[in-house]
């Protein structure tokens, strides 16, 4: 059954992602169906859902690192793959082999290669960036540690760092927050503050609900599909998040066990009085 | 011994074939791919023996042709059947290498049959044989091998130096680099390429098995060493040079040592590769097992020694006039520290924290201070954790009991400001105040 494709051109909107009939399966099983989405400019989004939602896959398809079934995506009005220059990536901390011989100033340059052009060396003004950058976000005394000699929440504002020196407009944050110590959780609301002041736009994963109105003016309710997308006061309801998670709201103390759970404290010898 | 500048030679070829080798290796290792040395390095078999069939030969050029093309095909294989498979990696590399290489003994037994393709020399090498195939060079007798191994040595040399950067961030970030626009998929390739033609220029130094040691042992060793992937480079293709020379001096001398005259410098030069490796996985600074080991007991130590003070407090708080001294025999029984025990008292003893008269143990002054400020330390935790944190007073002895070790005197000071300076526990139990 043919349905009559919409014209494309006159749908693409300038905003910084435009999604339109996003369909990611990954052998044969379906993980997005049918997305729509439209966000606006100099936001903070949090995209939000259930374990196995989709949420990540999302943020991968629009970057074409996972294949796409079927769908279109354009970034501020032109095809994503135009755009890279304009688009930050921070991928999930486990994404990495941390014992790479890599520190973290080597991490945050990577950060500039495209700049710096295919087989050109790195130089002093790109590694005086990267420090700039891992500034931002507090780690400049840790610069020269390799990389998995740093705490969790070291490594994950490692990975912020090296998105902000790519100075784009568009950040997609595969959950930033997870594993993260209070230190860490501060340092990354305040950069993103930071980059909505700046007039960007940042995608964010993001798992902990109950965070979810103190840290985000808008919300994407996520489920294979999208349940709802819009402002965080008029869309962050009881009703729209029972109907992401299924009415199974025990998924709602699990994304807060989950994160709870996190930073462990160091276990050690038992026994001795009290 | 008789050194010559046939032995030179051999050395010098053997160096150059595994300094080719291990800095390719290096990314192997890094991506998680060190089997792919070994598949590669196995399928390039029936490219040999294609080669050998088509142009009737042994030069080295269709050689180097056949079984490169061979090996960039077994890379692109094992891709695709890891993508429509859900086989792991691991099994797919085995699928493909042993069918190609099985494919290339039958190949090799046909060829056989009409001139000499020894099959042995594919698998084993012939370094020593090397400096009689020589090649005129300005006046010079170069064998050709060492020519071969230089030229590949080169050619990696030029490709980790312009692809530096780009190879480095498509071993560590491949997503990251693809939405920076740096396609991982040629890297890869290019990769696979250049290991397929080293493995094929080292044959015959070192042939097909221990080609497979030259890619990875060196790299995986300079992995222990250094936490910078350029010095990682770099002591991978010394190591690896060092092996040359360190195989083949074995190779002549031990033998000789029980009588016989002399063994096979490839084979020794694997063995003196995995003899380095196994010295660095014991005595690398960092990462080495001896220093793993002397840190984790030396912190083991120091909680028993801190537990051995923390109770000599304890019990100093309780003890009735009559009471008798605390015997080494009641620590090993309060404390369960087993061996530990022994050198935890001969620590304290040593910084003067306790005197030891027969099987007594006795607190000092010092001693009585640092016990008071752990149990300090731990009597705060207590407080903290049920009073900031609301944990039950049963669960928080064990907690406070791990904290108690990893609190300074700094920490301990804001935990006491943040529960209002308390004087008793929720055991009920005097909280020591902060010693002079």
């Amino acid at each position: 059954m043919a349905t009559p494709q919409p014209q494309r051109d006159a749908l693409v909107q300038d905003t910084p992602l435009w999604i339109h009939d996003l369909t990611v399966a990954y052998h044969r099983k379906p993980v997005l169906w049918d997305v729509n989405l439209s966000l606006p400019e100099g936001q903070l989004v949090a995209v939000v859902g259930p374990n196995g939602a989709g949420k990540s896959t999302l943020i991968k398809a629009v970057q074409g690192l996972v294949p796409r079934a079927s769908g279109a995506i354009s970034v501020f009005g032109k095809p994503y793959e135009e755009q890279r220059h304009l688009v930050g990536y921070v991928p999930q901390r486990e994404s990495v082999d941390w014992d790479f011989p890599v520190n973290a100033l080597d991490v945050v340059t990577m950060g500039l290669y495209r700049q710096i052009g295919w087989c050109r060396p790195v130089n002093r003004r790109h590694k005086a960036q990267a420090m700039a950058a891992l500034e931002k976000v507090g780690m400049t005394p840790y610069a020269h540690r390799q990389i998995s000699h740093l705490s969790g929440g070291q490594q994950q504002r490692v990975f912020l760092a090296r998105a902000l020196v790519q100075d784009a407009q568009l950040y997609l944050m595969d959950e930033p927050f997870v594993g993260v110590d209070v230190a860490t959780e501060r340092a990354i609301v305040a950069l993103l503050k930071d980059l909505k002041a700046a007039g960007k736009t940042c995608i964010v994963v993001h798992h902990d609900l109950q965070t979810v109105p103190t840290y985000f003016d808008h919300v994407v309710l996520l489920n294979m599909r999208v349940v709802e997308a819009g402002p965080t006061d008029a869309v962050f309801t009881e009703e729209n998040l029972r109907k992401t998670y299924g009415g199974k709201l025990t998924l709602l103390s699990d994304a807060l066990f989950e994160y709870s759970k996190n930073p462990q404290l160091p276990r050690g010898r038992k026994g001795g009085q009290p | 011994m008789e050194w010559t500048s046939f032995d030179t030679w051999i050395v010098v070829t053997g160096a150059l074939s595994a300094a080719a080798c291990a800095l390719l290796g290096n990314y192997l290792v890094l991506r998680k791919l060190s089997m792919m040395g070994d598949a590669i390095s196995h399928a390039v078999l029936p490219g040999l023996a294609l080669a050998f069939i088509i142009t009737g030969s042994r030069d080295s050029l269709p050689m180097l042709v056949g079984a490169t093309a061979i090996g960039v095909l077994t890379a692109f294989l094992v891709q695709a059947l890891f993508r429509l498979s859900e086989l792991e990696k691991g099994a797919t590399m085995g699928v493909i290498f042993t069918t190609f290489f099985a494919l290339g003994l039958i190949l090799i037994r046909q060829a056989a049959d009409h001139v000499d393709l020894d099959p042995s020399c594919v698998l084993y090498g012939a370094i020593e044989l090397t400096p009689l195939d020589v090649y005129e060079l300005m006046g010079m007798e170069i064998p050709r091998a060492a020519l071969t191994n230089l030229g590949m040595l080169a050619v990696n040399l030029l490709f980790v130096g312009l692809f530096y950067k780009e190879l480095k961030i498509t071993s560590f970030d491949p997503a990251l680099a693809t939405t920076l626009g740096i396609n991982a998929t040629f890297l890869h390739y290019a990769l696979m390429t250049l290991v397929a033609a080293t493995t094929v220029a080292a044959f015959e130094s070192v042939g097909s098995i221990l080609v497979i040691a030259m890619l990875i042992v060196p790299a995986a060793t300079a992995h222990l060493l250094t936490d910078r992937l350029g010095a990682m480079l770099v002591i991978s293709v010394l190591i690896a040079a060092l092996s040359a020379l360190l195989g083949h001096l074995g190779a002549i001398t031990v033998p000789t040592w029980f009588g016989f005259t002399d063994t096979s410098t490839a084979g020794m030069m694997g063995v003196a590769t995995g003899l380095i490796f196994l010295v660095t996985f014991l005595l690398a600074p960092r990462y080495g097992v001896v220093s793993r080991v002397l840190r984790q007991w030396q912190l083991s130590l120091k909680i028993v020694a801190d537990d051995v003070l923390g109770f000599l407090y304890r019990y100093e708080e309780l003890k009735q006039p009559q009471s008798p001294p605390v015997q080494a025999g009641d620590l090993q029984k309060a404390l369960k520290a087993g061996g530990s025990l022994w050198p935890a008292l001969w620590q304290l003893k040593r910084r003067g924290a306790i005197r030891q008269t027969a099987d007594d143990v006795l607190p000092t002054e010092t001693g009585l201070a640092q016990g008071a400020r752990l149990v300090r330390s731990h009597r705060l935790w207590e407080s903290y954790l049920c009073d900031a944190l609301q944990m039950c007073p049963t669960d928080v002895h064990a907690l406070a009991h791990d904290l108690e070790h990893f609190t300074d005197a700094s920490m301990s000071e804001a935990l006491a400001r943040q529960s209002g300076d308390p004087n008793i526990d929720p055991h009920e139990r005097q909280i020591p105040p902060l010693p002079k």
